[in-house]
């Protein structure tokens, strides 16, 4: 506390501020999302500053990359982002087929049947990815159910990657080339058509509860109150901390990586881009934790349009692997980007021609929105800190790599 | 513009800084910078209208070689508006790896650079709190680089597995 008194004039002026208090959010705290730990230094119930320290997940990601052959790295982009790991699978993948792409003389292209099982498998990793942030987000707020609702959801969608892979959490299943076969599903066969059948029955039972949760969490007055108006992050504010996927969209840009550097077959289907709005009889505004929120709860509704579109084509026939000899990107180097359900993941690769990458740097879309926090919650209370955290849906592992 | 013209409006304003466009290695060419100028270069490139990189995808630190004499810090940059992307590279001498820091202009810089700190000990200069970022503080050594040796203990645990 600063001395206001005055020993001249022996006047004492009101000091309408208490002592300022040390608090550690965390490092376990259940509202943090994985192990993060807050340094929060309180005047009262006011957050004059809150400092993340990160790296309690750190795994070294990137040394481990150094000392392995590129198909081996990809189990350990399944530990990065736990919750959406085929989309991590597929960013590193693509990352490694672009740069063997670009050595001219080895061609190679990644068979249809693959192209539209890793979107399928995918989309529905981000809709398992949106649930288990909606859920939590509830969570996180005081309203236990969505959480139950959603976790009933994705328990689905588990175990359909459970028959695709052979695993609930770390797939491997993306693989450099194509998709494993690990459990082989030929084309036109029976287990195809269950496989699909099982994917339509899901959307259609899916689709209207998206509405229902929207009853149960995002109209819930509880709900809004906590999170409509708080921590309004601008639209240079996102660019410039590198926010992006919904944190980007819900501060109302209008940026999707799968429309607007349309990788893989993004580009043969039809969806839109949800971006945030001012919602006035709500009292939102754009880049507040409702519209971030919101953004989530749309896109889970694009997903499963595309979705159907791909059962409506079916999948095509033929391989799920491209014929590789080896997997030897030339000496090069390359920065590719895909949309992630958490924003933007891009994978940086120096090549040196030999069958182990020289870096991998992996650029996490939740590393760089985190670092936002302390900027947006400055001024705000401790209970806004947990609304913003579930807000710009973080996941350590990804974070700490 | 494309990465040839943006290297020609950067070599025509910065002249000397302005190293040389590399174009040998397969996937993304990249202009090397020298790393006094990355301050003025990042500026421009941020301020001019034609070019206005607005965000920073990924700023990287390198290490080729344990042979090598030199480092490299990568700035990947994208303009949302004219929609093009350039690669920025600075070498740095590994016995003195030092450069002015650009979180001040991206500020997703700021964590980029500590990480960069953190497994390179690449120091960024004028940066506001350049701590280590995953890595406990009372670690020793920089584990990213290629001459690392990894510890035996760390405060009494074993560290190889």
């Amino acid at each position: 506390m600063e001395s206001t008194q005055s020993t001249e004039s022996k006047i004492i002026e009101l000091q309408p501020f208490t002592d300022e208090m040390i608090v550690n959010m965390g490092p376990q705290h259940p509202s943090t999302h994985g192990v993060l730990r807050l340094e929060l230094r309180l005047d009262g119930e006011v957050v004059r500053e809150a400092i993340p320290h990160i790296g309690y997940l750190h795994r070294c990601f990137e040394k481990h990359s150094e000392n392995l052959s590129y198909p081996q790295i990809i189990p350990f982009t399944d530990r990065m982002d736990y919750v959406a790991a085929m989309n991590q699978n597929w960013g590193f993948c693509l990352a490694v087929e672009k740069l063997m792409e670009a050595d001219e003389e080895k061609e190679f292209a990644i068979p249809e049947r693959a192209e539209y099982l890793r979107v399928l498998i995918c989309e529905l990793n981000r809709i398992a990815s949106h649930l288990l942030s909606f859920g939590t987000y509830g969570m996180d707020l005081g309203a236990f159910t969505p959480f139950l609702y959603a976790f009933r959801d994705r328990e689905r969608l588990l175990l359909l990657f459970e028959k695709v892979c052979g695993a609930r959490l770390t797939y491997n299943y993306i693989r450099i080339g194509g998709v494993s076969e690990i459990i082989p599903m030929e084309p036109g066969s029976i287990d195809e058509q269950n496989f699909l059948d099982e994917i339509e029955e899901f959307l259609d039972y899916f689709e209207p509860q998206i509405d229902e949760y929207n009853d149960l969490l995002t109209s819930n007055s509880i709900f809004s109150e906590r999170t409509v108006g708080v921590a309004v992050m601008s639209a240079e504010m996102a660019l410039s901390y590198g926010a992006t996927g919904p944190n980007l969209r819900g501060s109302g840009v209008d940026w999707d990586l799968r429309r607007d550097e349309p990788y893989s077959i993004y580009d043969r289907f039809d969806f839109d881009v949800p971006v945030a709005e001012d919602i006035p009889e709500l009292g939102a505004v754009v880049g507040d934790c409702w519209s971030r929120y919101k953004i989530r709860m749309d896109e889970m509704k694009e997903s499963v349009s595309i979705c159907r579109q791909i059962l409506a084509e079916g999948l095509p026939d033929g391989p799920v692997m491209a014929e590789l000899k080896a997997v030897r990107p030339p000496k090069g180097e390359l920065y590719f980007r895909s949309e992630a359900p958490r924003g933007e993941l891009g994978f940086y690769i120096v090549s040196d021609g030999t069958p182990k990458p020289v870096r991998v740097k992996g650029r996490s879309p939740c590393f760089s929105a985190l670092s936002a926090l302390q900027e947006l919650s400055q001024g705000l209370m401790v209970a806004d800190i947990i609304a913003i955290i579930g807000s710009i849906d973080i996941v350590m592992g990804e974070v700490d790599r | 513009m494309n990465l040839e013209e943006i290297y020609q409006v950067l070599k025509d304003k910065f002249g000397e800084s302005v190293l040389l466009l590399d174009t040998e290695l397969s996937g993304d060419h990249s202009i090397h910078i020298s790393p006094a100028a990355i301050v003025e270069i990042s500026t421009f490139l941020l301020e001019t209208e034609t070019l206005a990189f607005d965000t920073l995808m990924c700023l990287s630190g390198v290490d080729l070689s344990a042979k090598d004499e030199e480092f490299a810090v990568v700035y990947h940059l994208y303009s949302m508006n004219h929609r093009h992307k350039v690669v920025l590279k600075t070498p740095l001498p590994k016995s003195n790896p030092q450069l002015p820091s650009v979180s001040h202009i991206w500020k997703t810089a700021d964590w980029h650079e500590r990480e960069a700190y953190d497994l390179y000990g690449i120091v960024f200069e004028g940066h506001t709190d350049l701590r280590r970022l995953l890595l406990p503080d009372d670690w020793e050594g920089y584990p990213l680089r290629k001459d690392y040796e990894e510890p035996d203990f760390y405060r009494g645990m074993r560290v190889p597995y």
